[in-house]
């Protein structure tokens, strides 16, 4: 039996050593250089040189806005993102012709055949003064700005990651076992109350997946504001695009990117382990 | 090109009347046929006579491709594909926003250019830095220093030695579109209080720290050029107060100025001319106040994967005859007497591009400590974040 056991052990550890591997040196080594980093000066012609200080987190407060903006605009986008995605999701799994399901599905991953900057840029001309606001002047509203707005940095963060949102609901709720919509029927729920009672509460783990996945992106995303907001709607992936290639201030940047890292695990390590507590008990209750 | 023992051998009259035929159909590059003939050989022979042959561009293997920095709109797309065709190496072209973001590119490393355009004042830090070369002058036979105007050119130039050769030099203004714009706009004090009143959510700062902050700084009365802490306040305190009624900051300005989403903005010569000549309604006016005079230069990075590629685009953009289409695209002026003379008469009579001297008394060229003084870099960067 132990025997067994070992060998077991040997071929669970030779499974998971590519991963822990490429993790360790792509990840944490990284991470490691980004430490020492934080800790350090900015040299005098720009860069990094070692030193011990606190200075760097010392000096956080002077980019609150940029982290509220990612703080505040990250869940707000997943959340915009999902009031669209669900219903999508739902025709797409549910109410959609079985023959042309396939398709449908497809047609929501082809934009991501193309770069987000290409059709980024794309958004920047049907809100700039030729598209949209030249269709209005012609009904005559008049002087209308949509572009370098925060409501066009919303509008780009909800069209570059809807998919992103889509996949994993519609996964959910694909795998949906119908006879329990039935047995809801069967005793009497209404269609409303069948969605909110059963449908939903099981599809809450892809909910929680497509919201932890474009939250996390977005807490990066730097393209949608410079693009849309025209780089003054300010997200952190901005303050260190900034810092690592205009003020070469890597050790400030380094300590923004741990602090982001570190806000994020906590933040979201609570949050899913709320969200997975809601979805699992449900489960248990239903089944 | 291959390798093969008879390479640049001569060549029967039938199999050089065949090659002849293909290079004529396009099916062989020039280079290959230059190689195959033996021309190719002569006239890297040709090219080490002075005033005979005058181009180095055949000589030694300038492989398939190189790579070019530079800044948006600023060159006559037709310049590479000649060269292109001339030399059968490939130019990439990268643009870039500003002399920071190049400099942040060089010190990480490994940016792959082999020629790069930056501005004056960055020479210096990238010779103390030991990121450029020292240009070997017998590869740019095209390049004449007695030709060019010394006023511009003179910060190529560290310690005696050449690290840079002049592309052309410019100012710094402000680009207005009058059917707009009602308001007089003269100076940069002018320019910060239009964008706060009448051109309010229509005005376009750069997306760099030299002439957004020094032109900020112009408009309070202090130097373009000053590092001073509490001057550097002021100048934070204007640029967070006009933020909010900014369209954009962004060094690319032109897309956002011909569609008339933004009806000002900070502006280049050269973009002032071609914003001028298609759209006459968008006027260059230089600040009364002050501002910036510039020179941008042709560099080669220590690290150019591709040095002769490098050379040989050089030498050839310094040819007047190429120089001058360059100019005629881009707009901006020459510091180079032989392109001058070449110009049309349209183009040098343009005010934007050849400003009366007395207009030009006021503005400052850039001063290196600028580019690596922190307190710059971090108010830029508490501006863009704020």
């Amino acid at each position: 039996m132990r025997a067994a056991n070992r060998k077991r052990n040997l071929v669970t550890a030779a499974l998971i050593a590519p991963a822990a591997g490429w993790l360790s040196v792509f990840l944490v080594l990284p991470f490691i250089a980004m430490l020492v980093f934080a800790f350090g000066e900015r040299a005098p012609e720009g860069g990094y040189q070692p030193a011990f200080t606190f200075a760097q987190f010392a000096n956080l407060p002077t980019r609150a806005t940029a982290f509220w903006n990612t703080l505040m605009l990250a869940p707000a986008g997943a959340f915009l993102c999902l009031l669209v995605a669900y219903p999508t999701a739902y025709y797409l799994a549910v109410k959609a012709n079985p023959r042309y399901r396939l398709i449908l599905v497809s047609l929501v991953v082809v934009p991501f055949w193309t770069s987000l900057l290409v059709r980024t840029y794309a958004w920047m001309y049907i809100l700039g003064s030729r598209g949209i606001p030249n269709l209005l002047s012609m009904i005559g509203i008049e002087d209308v700005r949509l572009l370098n707005t925060p409501g066009a940095v919303l509008l780009g963060i909800v069209y570059g990651y809807l998919p992103l949102m889509i996949m994993p609901i519609y996964v959910s709720l694909e795998k949906l076992d119908r006879r329990l919509l039935e047995a809801s029927a069967d005793l009497g729920a209404k269609p409303v109350s069948t969605f909110f009672g059963v449908t939903l509460p099981l599809s809450l783990p892809g909910v929680m997946t497509g919201v932890a996945l474009v939250t996390i992106l977005l807490l990066g995303e730097y393209l949608i504001p410079q693009l849309l907001g025209g780089g003054k709607v300010f997200f952190i992936g901005n303050a260190l695009v900034d810092l690592f290639l205009q003020s070469r201030n890597w050790p400030f940047g380094s300590a923004i990117a741990v602090t982001l890292v570190a806000v994020v695990v906590v933040v979201l390590m609570a949050a899913m382990r709320i969200a997975w507590k809601i979805a699992g008990t449900r489960q248990v209750d239903l089944v | 090109m291959t390798k093969w023992y008879r390479e640049n051998a001569p060549i029967t009259a039938v199999k050089l009347a065949d090659e002849l035929m293909r290079l004529k159909r396009g099916s062989v590059s020039r280079r290959h046929f230059l190689g195959v003939t033996g021309l190719g050989l002569a006239a890297a022979v040709l090219a080490r006579q002075p005033g005979l042959f005058n181009s180095t561009v055949f000589a030694g293997d300038l492989g398939s491709q190189m790579s070019i920095a530079t800044w948006p709109n600023y060159h006559d797309p037709a310049t590479f594909e000649a060269f292109t065709a001339a030399t059968g190496v490939a130019v990439e072209v990268n643009v870039f926003g500003s002399n920071e973001e190049m400099l942040a590119k060089l010190q990480a490393g490994g940016t792959g250019w082999d020629l790069f355009v930056p501005t004056n004042y960055t020479i210096s830090t990238y010779v103390k830095l030991g990121l450029i070369d020292e240009l070997d002058m017998g590869q740019l036979p095209n390049f004449d220093a007695s030709t060019e105007n010394a006023r511009f050119t003179h910060e190529g130039m560290v310690d005696g030695r050449t690290y840079a050769v002049p592309k052309n030099w410019g100012t710094t203004g402000i680009a207005v579109n009058t059917s707009k714009i009602k308001a007089p706009v003269s100076s940069w004090k002018d320019f910060f209080e239009v964008a706060m009143s009448e051109a309010d959510g229509r005005t376009m700062v750069h997306d760099y720290q030299l002439t957004t902050i020094g032109n900020a700084l112009v408009s309070l009365g202090y130097s373009f050029n000053s590092i001073k802490p509490e001057e550097l306040a002021k100048a934070e305190e204007l640029l967070l107060r006009v933020k909010p009624h900014l369209y954009a900051i962004n060094s690319d300005y032109q897309p956002a100025m011909r569609a008339t989403d933004a009806w000002m903005t900070m502006c280049w010569t050269n973009d002032g001319a071609q914003l001028n000549r298609d759209m006459p309604e968008i006027e260059y006016v230089l600040g009364k106040d002050g501002g910036e005079i510039w020179t941008d230069f042709y560099a080669i990075p220590k690290s150019a994967a591709n040095k002769p590629a490098g050379y040989a685009l050089l030498n050839y953009l310094m040819a007047p005859e190429n120089a001058v289409k360059e100019h005629i695209a881009n707009g901006a002026p020459t510091t180079d007497s032989r392109v001058l003379k070449l110009l049309p008469e349209e183009v040098t009579s343009n005010k934007i591009v050849y400003p009366d001297e007395a207009s030009l008394t006021p503005l400052e060229f850039g001063a290196a400590v600028t580019l690596t003084d922190p307190g710059r870099a971090e108010l830029m960067a508490r501006f863009k974040s704020a």
